[in-house]
Formats: structure tokens, sequence, C-alpha cells
């Protein structure tokens, strides 16, 4: 199946992308949220074990991490509504390409209203 | 896949017993059950839901107070004694892990072309569901904000009230 000849109906264009980057947010989501239930089961060990963990998330590193993954939940939620209009509108289809534009405009709003706070957060004070 | 001989039966079938004319259309019964169309459902009904368990979890833990600075044991302590917050983060693992896992399994479908390696990697891939999930949910309701004998500065300051 993954080796069409070429010629699909969703080869190239803002289509096949949008699928693409929706298939690695998800993919990365998935990965993180095993991660972190696991370091959220830290308060059934001890107050200091979780304290100890997630200390390590307040870092600048770790913070730019968290910035990147806010943005992949972002992009994959907004993308996903998209992908639920595309499929149960009559005319989602035909719109597909103005929806992936408010997706993307949508994001940039969204990040711009977060970003300079957690990176306040971050980064500034204490 | 198999599906050398697909569909042959169907079409004997047919030649043996022609259809009365103008007889209404009845779709050809398959074998294999709904599964994916559950699951695609699934994947749209759950998605919506996701969109406010998932930003309202970021909202609170990151952009209220002092966002994830202020996340420590204390703070969970002040979260998961309320039940609103234990129903909420429950749900959200549920649905999160059961989407992701299903995506994951439709990823694999796609590349992994050999039967084993499929088996494999879905093995692995539901082994870890089951293991996150089990393990969140225990987390959740036998969560203690107060241990006995921790440290009174680490806590809810509800513990020592
Ligand atoms: C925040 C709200 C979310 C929405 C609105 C959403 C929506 C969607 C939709 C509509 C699909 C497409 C399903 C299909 O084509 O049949 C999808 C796929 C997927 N989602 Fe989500 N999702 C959300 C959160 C998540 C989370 C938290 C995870 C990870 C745990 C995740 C992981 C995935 C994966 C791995 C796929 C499969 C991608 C693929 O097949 O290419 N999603 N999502």
């Amino acid at each position: 199946m993954p080796t069409a000849q070429g010629g699909t109906l969703y080869r190239g264009r803002e289509g096949m992308w949008s699928w693409v980057a929706h298939r690695v947010t998800g993919f990365a989501i998935f990965f993180f949220l095993l991660v972190h239930v696991t370091d959220t089961a830290l308060v059934r060990v001890s107050p200091e074990a979780y304290n100890a963990v997630i200390g390590t998330y307040q870092t600048p590193l770790m913070g730019l991490g968290e910035a990147g993954l806010v943005a992949a939940i972002v992009f994959h939620a907004f993308n996903g509504i998209r992908i639920i209009l595309v499929d149960f509108l009559a005319k989602g289809p035909r719109y597909q390409r103005v929806m992936l534009w408010i997706v993307l405009g949508l994001f940039v709003v969204t990040m711009a209203g977060f970003l300079p706070r957690h990176l306040m957060n971050v980064f500034g004070g204490q | 896949m198999t599906n050398a001989t697909h569909g042959t039966p169907a079409v004997a079938e047919r030649v043996g017993t022609l259809d009365a004319p103008r007889s209404p259309y009845v779709r050809k019964k398959t074998t294999r059950g709904n599964y994916e169309l559950y699951s695609w459902v699934f994947m749209r009904a759950s998605g919506v839901v996701l969109v406010v368990l998932v930003f309202g979890h970021l909202f609170v833990n990151l952009m209220v107070g002092d966002g994830v600075e202020a996340i420590d044991f204390a703070f969970v302590g002040g979260k998961w004694t309320n039940p609103f917050w234990q129903v909420w983060d429950l749900l959200m693992l549920w649905l999160a892990m059961i989407h992701g896992t299903n995506g994951l399994r439709t990823i694999i479908n796609d590349y992994a072309e050999r039967d084993v390696t499929r088996g494999v990697l879905k093995g692995l891939l539901y082994l870890a569901f089951t293991i996150v999930v089990v393990l969140g949910t225990l987390v959740i309701f036998t969560f203690e904000p107060c241990p006995a004998g921790a440290d009174p500065e680490l806590l809810a300051s509800f513990c020592t009230a």
C-alpha cells in the first residue's frame, strides 16, 4: 500500500503536507504522553522524587521542548477539527485548502498568546 | 494479503441466482465486522472532546499563575483532592491513550509491510497502552496528597492546616 506508483489524488500540495504534519505531530504527542504519565506517576513514590523530575521540566532547554510540544498539540488539534469538517460538511472537501489557512492562522494566534507567557515563566525572574 | 480469489464466490453466487429486475440495491455483506468504521468515528468523537480536555489542561498548568514553574508535588496535591480534576484527568488519560494508540495502529498498518513486523510492533503498542493506562488510572485514584512523615514544606498548605 505505501508503494503506490505516483499519480494519486492526494500527492503533493497542501492536502498532503497537512496530512504529513498531522501524522508526525500525532506520533510525537503519543510518545510524550507515555513519558508524561510515567513522570506524573512519581507522585506515588515521594514528593522529593516528583519534584526532582519535574524540576528538570523547568530548565530552559526543556522549556523550549514544551513550547515545541504545545505547538504540535495546537496544530494537531486545529487540523483535526479541519479533518472532521472536511469529512462531515457537504462542501468540506472543496474548502479544505481555505480551512488549512484558517488552521494556520489560528495556530499563529494561539501560539502568540502562549509563547510570551510560557517563555517568561521559563526564562524570566527567580 | 491473500486476496487473490477475493470476490469470486460472490460473483459465482450472483451468476447462480440472478436478482429479480429492479430489485433494490443491497450491499454485499462483509465478514469483517465494522471495526474500522467504529474506529473512524471514535477518532473524530474523541478528537472533539480532547480539544476541550487538553486545552483546559494546558491552560491551567502552563498559563495560569507561574505556569510550569509552579508545578510541584503540592500543586498536584491541590488538583487531585478535587474530584473535578480527577475525573477530568481520568477522561483525558483514557481518551488520549485510546485515540493515540488507534492512530499509531493506523501508522503501523501503513508502513510495516511484513506480517511479523506488524505483529511485533502492535504487540509492543498494546503493551505500552495497557501499562500506561493502568498506571495512570491507579495514580489518579490512589494518590495521597499528605503522605505521613513527608517534609511539610513540600506539601499543599491544607495538609498542615
Ligand atoms: C487535541 C485534540 C485532538 C484532535 C481534534 C485530534 C483529531 C484527530 C483526527 C481527526 C485524526 C484523524 C483520524 C483519521 O484520519 O481517521 C487524528 C489522528 C491521530 N491522532 Fe489525534 N487528535 C487530537 C489529539 C491527539 C492526541 C492527544 C494524540 C496522542 C496521544 C493524538 C494522536 C493521533 C495519532 C497518532 C493519529 C493518527 C495519524 C495518522 O493516521 O496519520 N491525537 N487525530
